[in-house]
């Protein structure tokens, strides 16, 4: 069952208590499809954790919904015989979900349904999640996931995770840190007072891939294992070694390392070791990833005299180049589907931006408003991207929609945040 | 600070006339640290100069400037014949992505090992390393701050 994984996140050693950090919606879509989610029915005490508050949240950060307060809603239905559709219809909602929380044997057990306030009838049947105490947050995003997949017929995120750096200024200390996708549930991975950089989560979700200067003040990559924190130094080369990049069936790594004198692109076989050089050239090679079939890697080269990102085939060796608008295109990360690469652009003139190009037709589409934005990581169902961007002097985590018509901004954290990695689903 | 540099024989004579020449051709550069320290002889003809421990690279770029050359041109002949191993280590602004500015970072370390090398200074004492933008040497979001963090320092 998928969610023992999200047991296993919850029972690891301490939970960082997050701070209930309000995510700020810079733009969102022009009609957002109003959602009520009702106060559980619970008859015990008090519970850490508030479902539906956590299930607001969700549809707010979805960024396609605007969530009914619960202080206007006109009646808590907690049946279908309660559920009085004009209560609904006045407040403009499209959807209601109503559910209850029961306590069984050291388990929480959710139960909700969902109805169409428009058509008037159910759309989702009794549906039940259940978990520990330290599950609450995770039984909310199952929940969300369905509700919302159910709606848009998109697959939800909710229950995906975020691993990132926080780095800390006097004394330097970084920190990689796996939290919900939300922000909450914050929990240090690793700390050092050595740079941290580049995670990049297993396509299993198992492994986070990074690099950090803890072994001799110089770069490696490392693999851990996160439920068990237990990591594996991979390289150690000299020079670079960076930008750790696992291929789609979770067997390979692309890395870039300097080890032949020059920055060049490399794959790893995880189990082996087993290195082989796939670029060979006197300009940078750096930011390999992978194209959706494994056959081929995108990476960024100023070969041309400027940083732009070229793919290269894994059969052939051939190379080409992929990017022509603007004078920095850097980081490319390929959408889900294959259709899209998402990089770092600048136009000239212009600052740095997140922008998507169209695979097939070659069209840069800038999705980003904010300013020395980097890295970007996009959602595993594809909707959207989290980067990283400056904020009043500080690092933060913002995110928008591969179609521009959403984007937040995290609030600001206590070091600077950086580089965003989106889980996989579990 | 004198006495400490002069302990590490890092004091060399340049004359004016070099320094002139230098400052001349860097107009662009002017928020840039220059390194010198006058050490207010009262001569005139002749100063002490404290050789930068600090070299300069124009943005997005890892070739050595005029100004670098001859700061390095200060190192190699400090290091020729020496058996000292010593530690470049290369950095570079904000801008851009973190990642590909490791390799930036690097290949300015490359840079200034290479230049050493051709100036006859043993390869295997010098070790290169690349911080790229994660150690700046100032913080601040402008031209002057980047300036003075796309750099490679050594580490004796």
């Amino acid at each position: 069952m998928r969610y023992l994984i999200a047991l296993l996140f919850s029972c690891l050693t301490f939970l960082a208590h997050a701070q209930m950090n309000e995510i700020i919606i810079t733009k969102g879509v022009d009609k957002p499809i109003k959602i009520a989610i009702v106060p559980f029915a619970w008859s015990g005490g008090r519970i850490p954790e508030d479902i539906p508050s956590i299930m607001r949240g969700d549809f707010r950060f979805s960024g396609q919904f605007e969530a009914i307060a619960p202080e206007r809603m006109l009646s808590f239905p907690r049946t279908e015989s309660e559920v009085h559709y004009r209560d609904w219809k006045i407040l403009g909602a499209e959807y209601l979900v109503i559910g209850s929380l029961t306590f069984q044997n050291g388990r929480y057990y959710a139960s909700y349904e969902v109805f169409d306030v428009v058509r008037e009838k159910r759309l989702m049947s009794l549906a039940s999640v259940n978990g520990g105490e330290a599950n609450l947050r995770d039984i909310a995003h199952k929940i969300s996931d369905e509700v919302y997949e159910k709606i848009t017929n998109i697959r939800g995120i909710f229950s995906t995770k975020l691993i990132y750096v926080e780095a800390f200024k006097r004394p330097q200390q970084y920190r990689l840190i796996l939290s919900d996708i939300d922000g909450a549930r914050q929990r240090p991975l690793l700390s050092s007072r050595f740079p941290i950089l580049s995670p990049v989560w297993s396509p299993n979700g198992q492994r986070v891939a990074y690099v950090s200067f803890e072994s001799g003040n110089k770069p490696s990559i490392y693999v851990m294992d996160i439920a068990t924190q237990r990591r594996q130094q991979m390289t150690s080369f000299k020079g670079l070694n960076g930008a750790p990049a696992w291929s789609p069936d979770g067997q390979k790594l692309a890395m870039a390392l300097s080890k032949d004198g020059n920055p060049e692109i490399y794959v790893m076989n995880v189990l082996t070791r087993e290195l082989r050089r796939v670029t060979n050239h006197f300009a940078i090679d750096h930011e390999p990833s992978w194209s959706i079939d494994g056959g081929s890697l995108f990476f960024t080269s100023d070969r041309g005299g400027k940083p732009q990102i070229y793919q290269v085939s894994l059969a052939t060796g051939q190379q080409e180049r992929v990017t022509f608008d603007g004078d920095y295109n850097a980081r490319g990360r390929v959408s889900p589907d294959g259709k899209s690469l998402v990089m770092l652009n600048k136009r000239p003139g212009s600052n740095y931006h997140i922008a998507a190009q169209d695979l097939k037709t070659g069209n840069l589409r800038v999705l980003s408003e904010t300013t020395l934005d980097e890295s970007p990581s996009i959602a595993p169902n594809g909707a959207m991207l989290m980067y990283a961007t400056r904020s009043g002097g500080k690092g933060v985590l913002a995110a928008v929609s591969l179609d521009a018509r959403v984007k937040m901004l995290q609030p600001p954290r206590q070091g600077d945040v950086r580089e965003p990695a989106w889980s996989p689903f579990f | 600070m004198i006495t400490k540099t002069l302990k590490h024989g890092l004091t060399l004579a340049f004359v004016m006339a070099f320094l002139t020449a230098c400052s001349s051709s860097s107009n662009t550069k002017n928020d840039q640290p220059q390194g010198g320290t006058d050490t207010g002889n009262g001569n005139g003809a002749v100063q002490v100069v404290e050789i930068s421990n600090v070299v300069y690279f124009d943005f997005d770029k890892y070739d050595l400037t005029a100004e670098s050359r001859a700061v390095l041109l200060a190192h190699a002949d400090k290091l020729k014949g020496a058996s000292v191993a010593v530690r470049w280590e290369g950095h570079a602004d904000e801008r851009g992505s973190r990642e590909y500015n490791m390799a930036l970072g690097e290949k300015r370390a490359n840079a200034v090992r290479d230049f050493l090398v051709t100036q006859g200074v043993n390869g295997s004492s010098l070790e290169t390393v690349s911080f790229g933008e994660e150690q700046p040497a100032v913080v601040g979001s402008d031209d002057a701050s980047w300036a003075q963090n796309r750099r490679v320092e050594v580490k004796y």
